[in-house]
């Protein structure tokens, strides 16, 4: 199995702007348009990347598509699972029937109830791309690719 | 007879986890896995899925259907052990097959509880609901006979289950349950009230302190149901949920120390050399925040680690468990909800509870607290990052520095020291 990509989470560079949250949903989105996703969609899509803030401080995180990961230990469908090509951690919809275990094990918080649909919703790497949108669009690098971990 | 380099007997969550286990650290030697059950490996508690026909019979697969293949496993389904011999490192099963075995994994679960002593119990319309059979016997009883009117006999996770499923079939449903409020096992009593509302509210009747003295039968079929405490409920479908217990059917007489379960020590081998237990079946040491021991906590999580961890050791990479821990993760109709670790301590001034609750939204959450460190936790209605919590529980975080921000709203990583933070960042290696 190759190693996952992993994104690098930088706090001292987090500068709060959440460009990311907003990249991540426009992404996702089907239209893939900034203006479409915001005036239709996005009550039905969760970011997979959550800038959390408190008085200075602030960072984005999302999936840590752990070794050992819990939430694959602990989904009980099979639908969490490790992708054997590029060894990211990756929810099937289909087979998530919404029981939220993930949601109980990830020590992270990094999985959430999706909005239109009972399945979990994480981040997927974006695996069709080489730069997931929330690295590229960061303006700070505070989010950046690492290589093989 | 030759012998297996790896025999499982079982095929569910603890004999994935063992052969995922397996190989991780070996990639060559095979396996061989026996299973009673005919079907490729399902998912157990999508039983109550099917029931309520929220998915059909292709979903129900734990893994996509080259597991075996891929992983190099001989998988000899729809045959029964019977009985183990230490010594002479054999299986035998019930069509008088002897599997011979370097490393043995028994992870053959565990098996409803029938209550004995309920005249007419053995009435057809009365099931259990454990199995991919159970779900299945059930829609084809319900689809036979119209049945409208079900009585589930016990509040617990199974026994939810099961209401879910058959409100969701459009069923008039009465859940009994002998203790005086469901989910006692994982939920306080705040968390309790809370399902219970919300099963009401869907049209559940939910009868706490009493349970089914006997059952009624008209020509030879189910009708109703007598409860101790003199009421009757008309009923032509009744689930027995009253619990599960490990399954030592297969042990006994092999000399294999047992208690409650299979009694594992923290590499989930047995009494005997070279034989492991994991999942259901397994008495596996407990963690620390619920007080160690060695404990039977049959959920899947700790049935797939267990398996995993017991697989690396088989494989010969030395592998500590470390400790079972109770959680639980139920939508109570609508209503999510999470229980980790000790959610209802005994009285005394050892623990603190921190809690808030919103009756109308509704949503609880509460924190059991012992020497600085969280030690349970209940979430009834908000559930995001939840695992955050289950992470400072399983790694024994001294939250002192933090505390008081555990039930804000916004609690989140960032409430955490920098130290912590990073550890959970860096994502490696950590355990459920
Ligand atoms: C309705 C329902 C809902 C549930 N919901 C949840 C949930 O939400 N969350 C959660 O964590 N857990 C849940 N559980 C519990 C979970 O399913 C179990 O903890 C888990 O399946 C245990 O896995 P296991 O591998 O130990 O054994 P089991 O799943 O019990 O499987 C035992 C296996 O052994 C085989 N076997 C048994 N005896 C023999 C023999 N003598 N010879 C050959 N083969 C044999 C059986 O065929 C089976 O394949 C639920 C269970 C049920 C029934």
């Amino acid at each position: 199995m190759k190693s996952v990509k992993r994104i690098i989470v930088r706090e001292e560079y987090c500068i709060g702007c959440r460009l990311c949250e907003i990249h991540c949903i426009v992404r996702h989105s089907k239209s893939g348009k900034i203006i479409k996703a915001f005036r239709s969609e996005k009550d039905a899509i969760v970011p997979a990347v959550t800038v959390e803030q408190k008085g200075y401080t602030s960072f984005a995180l999302q999936c840590r598509h752990c070794d050992e990961a819990p939430c694959i230990e602990a989904c009980m469908t099979g639908a969490m699972r490790r992708d054997g090509k590029t060894g990211a951690v990756l929810c099937d919809r289909d087979r998530c029937v919404g029981c939220w275990m993930c949601i109980m094990v990830c020590p992270a918080g990094a999985v959430r109830q999706g909005k239109c649909r009972e399945a979990a919703s994480k981040c997927d790497l974006c695996l069709d791309r080489d730069v997931p949108a929330c690295v590229a669009n960061c303006p700070n690098e505070a989010l950046t690719l690492g290589g093989d971990a | 007879m030759s012998a297996a380099p790896y025999l499982i007997v079982g095929n569910s969550a603890a004999a994935v986890g063992c052969i995922e286990g397996i190989r991780s650290v070996d990639r060559e030697r095979p396996v061989i896995l026996l299973s009673r059950e005919p079907y490729r490996v399902y998912s157990r508690p999508l039983v109550s899925y099917l029931l309520a026909g929220k998915i059909t019979d292709e979903r129900m697969f734990y893994r996509p259907p080259d597991f075996y293949e891929r992983n190099g496993v001989e998988a000899i389904l729809g045959v029964t052990a019977v009985s183990i011999v230490p010594s002479r490192k054999v299986v035998e099963t019930a069509d008088g097959r002897a599997f011979g075995f370097e490393k043995l994994l028994i992870a053959t679960g565990g098996r409803p509880v029938i209550p004995g002593d309920v005249p007419g119990i053995d009435a057809p319309g009365v099931f259990t609901l454990t199995s991919w059979d159970d779900a299945r016997a059930i829609k084809a009883h319900i689809a036979g006979n119209g049945a409208r009117e079900a009585l589930v006999v016990g509040g617990g996770l199974i026994g939810l289950k099961a209401v879910e499923a058959l409100v969701a079939v459009g069923m008039k449903v009465t859940m009994v349950e002998l203790s005086d409020r469901i989910l006692s096992a994982t939920f306080d009593r705040a968390a309790s009230d809370l399902a219970r509302e919300t099963l009401e509210r869907a049209g559940v009747a939910v009868r706490c302190g009493t349970t089914v003295a006997r059952m009624e039968k008209r020509g030879g079929m189910l009708a109703g149901a007598e409860l101790r405490d003199g009421s009757s409920v008309p009923c032509s479908l009744a689930i027995i949920a009253i619990g599960v217990l490990p399954d030592l059917s297969l042990v006994e007489g092999s000399g294999i120390r047992t208690d409650r379960g299979i009694l594992v020590d923290d590499t989930l081998r047995t009494s005997a050399p070279d034989i492991y237990a994991a999942g259901d079946v397994a008495q596996a040491p407990a963690a620390e925040a619920i007080g160690g021991g060695r404990k039977c906590i049959p959920i899947l999580p700790n049935a797939y680690r267990q398996g995993f961890v017991a697989g690396q050791n088989m494989a010969g990479r030395k592998r500590t468990y470390r400790g079972a821990m109770p959680m639980n993760a139920v939508d109570v109709l609508g209503l999510p909800t999470i229980s980790v670790g000790l959610t209802d301590p005994p009285e005394g001034s050892e623990y603190e509870i921190l809690s808030a609750l919103d009756r109308e939204a509704p949503w609880y959450k509460k924190l059991v607290l012992k020497g600085g460190r969280i030690v349970g936790a209940v979430f009834a209605g908000r559930i995001d990052r939840a695992g955050i919590i289950t992470g400072l529980i399983r790694d024994r975080a001294d939250i002192s520095g933090f505390r008081d921000l555990l039930l804000s709203g916004d609690f989140g990583l960032i409430s955490l020291p920098a130290e912590y933070r990073k550890h959970i960042v860096s994502g490696a290696g950590i355990e459920v």
